[in-house]
């Protein structure tokens, strides 16, 4: 298995979730015993392969792992498997159908830091996957797997916020969930005030691969910049939503084709939430790699691609999200707190055409003064996308702004925005 | 040396920048908003001074930085 052929992470995969041990160690072989690995030769294979974070900010893995066996004391591993972006499907997916994929791929992290124990974190709604994740777990201990840390699967209360890294380790902590102000970063202080590795459950897939494979395989597919592989999320105005494994650096058009539009393409949302519109006319100069992403100041983020077709309203929508964003603020700084109302309310206004004459310049004013003025990068990623909806949206926002709501505006949503749950 | 700002135990009132109003500007709701960068020696001893004086001791004086 040395071709760079996909699919890679969703190997085997056909008909049905690759559950049973003995099935994944046919797929994809066994791990190499990870005794006999020295910690920092397996976090110098990391960094060879180049693998980046696939929970949003594409972050060095190595590098964070490095960073947390610079810290003494007992460390534990966090396979972030939160998933609050509305439009992403992958994390679900990977733990529903792959379980030991990530399992071992946080086996690997487990050992690469030094640590005995690793909690998978999901949201609490999820029931078909934690049970595929704690019976693959209850698997793994029947066959004895002695280079195992200790599996915990932490079920989490659901929302856009939950997979922020330290709200999560706020959340397993038994605390609120919300985002603490940093320092300490996980790295140094996290769960259970242990130096912590938390890593996208997509990162540590690719991690269990790295480790069978080695570091030239992994390269042998993808970009420079963004080697290997990567799940992408699909949906909105497509024949075919779905989640798929691509190479980095296909071309988005090639992607859309092969899901098949179902309208006349307007933009295509790409990276989540927090993510960049494509206009229809500039998708087709454009590859899933940073390397031509970073031009249209976009990156692939947790890898949600929305296609809006022309029969949706990109004013309406982005509306949506800017008050989803504004609902889903922790509500603990100031300058989130505010500043998101007062954006989604002059975006509302801007759709409603009831928007007064200062609207774009106050727009423009908070949104650049917002970044880095949160505790997490929440506002960061609003503000990002809101500039992004103005930006390619400016004549639909033009003629909202004059003539009020337009037909299709009362089209379905496209993007989703789940309500938050309250107990 | 930087100021940073703990934005969740700051409550805006903004008191930062009647003491250090070269490096502090708020924004519409009178929360600071921070030149970034690294603090000109001249100013050391007034950002220590207003660090002391937020009475939520939100403002925080950084010798790493970001
Ligand atoms: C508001 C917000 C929400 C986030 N939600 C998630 C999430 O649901 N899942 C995730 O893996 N990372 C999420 N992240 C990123 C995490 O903080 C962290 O960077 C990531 O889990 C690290 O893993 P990676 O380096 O493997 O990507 C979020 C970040 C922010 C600012
Ligand atoms: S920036 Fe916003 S979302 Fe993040 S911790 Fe502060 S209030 Fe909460
Ligand atoms: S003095 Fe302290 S609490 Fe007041 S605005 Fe400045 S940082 Fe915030």
């Amino acid at each position: 298995m040395t071709t760079a052929s996909l699919p890679r992470l969703l190997l085997g995969l056909d008909d049905h979730p690759i559950s049973q041990l003995d099935e994944h160690l046919d797929v994809h072989g066994p791990l190499p015993s990870l005794r006999k690995r020295d910690r920092q030769q397996l976090i110098a294979l990391i960094e060879d392969a180049g693998l980046r974070g696939h929970g949003g900010a594409s972050f060095p893995a190595a590098r964070k792992m490095r960073a947390v066996t610079s810290r003494r004391g007992p460390s534990i591993v966090v396979a972030n498997g939160c998933e609050g972006e509305p439009a992403s499907m992958k994390d679900g997916t990977l733990l529903r159908e792959v379980p030991h994929l990530v399992l071992d791929g946080a086996a690997v992290a487990a050992r690469a830091v030094g640590a005995r124990a690793a909690i998978v974190a999901l949201p609490d709604h999820d029931d078909r996957t934690a049970h595929a994740l704690q019976a693959a777990v209850r698997d793994r201990q029947r066959a004895g797997i002695r280079d195992d840390p200790s599996f915990e699967v932490a079920r989490l209360e659901p929302h856009y916020l939950a997979g922020q890294e330290s709200a999560l380790v706020s959340a397993l902590g038994g605390g609120p969930g919300k985002p603490s102000f940093t320092p300490p970063r996980p790295f140094e202080r996290g769960v259970r005030g242990r130096p912590t590795l938390v890593q996208n459950v997509e990162t540590l897939a690719h991690v269990a691969l790295i480790a069978r494979h080695g570091a030239d395989w992994f390269r042998q597919l993808g970009t420079p910049s963004d080697p290997g592989s990567t799940l992408v999320t699909v949906s909105g105005a497509v024949a075919s939503p779905g989640v798929f494994e691509i190479e980095h650096g296909m071309w988005l058009s090639e992607l859309l084709d092969s899901v098949g539009l179902d309208d006349r393409l307007a933009a295509v949302l790409v990276g989540g939430y927090f993510g960049t519109w494509l206009t229809a006319s500039e998708v087709p100069r454009v590859r899933l790699a940073s390397e031509s992403l970073s031009a249209y100041g976009a990156t692939l983020g947790a890898g949600v691609v929305v296609a809006l077709g022309a029969g949706a309203c990109p004013v309406a929508e982005s509306t949506r999200i800017a008050e989803f964003f504004a609902a889903q603020s922790a509500g603990q700084c100031g300058p989130c707190v505010n500043g998101l109302h007062a954006v989604a309310q002059t975006v509302q206004q801007l759709a409603a055409g009831t928007a007064d004459r200062t609207a774009r310049s106050d727009l423009d004013r908070w949104t650049s003064q917002l970044p880095r003025r949160g505790a997490c990068q929440h506002p960061d990623g609003a503000v990002r996308f809101i500039r992004s909806s103005l930006r390619a949206f400016e004549a639909e926002f033009r003629d909202h702004a004059r003539r009020g709501p337009c037909e299709r505006c009362s089209s379905p949503p496209v993007l989703p925005t789940p309500a938050r749950r309250r107990r | 040396m930087q100021l940073r700002v703990n934005p969740i135990s700051c409550v805006g009132h903004g008191l930062c920048a009647e003491l250090l109003p070269e490096w502090i500007e708020l924004d519409d709701w009178g929360y600071p908003i921070l030149n970034g960068t690294d603090l000109p020696p001249d100013l050391l001893q007034h950002a220590r001074r207003a660090a002391n004086s937020c009475p939520t001791l939100a403002l925080l004086l950084d010798s790493e930085g970001g």
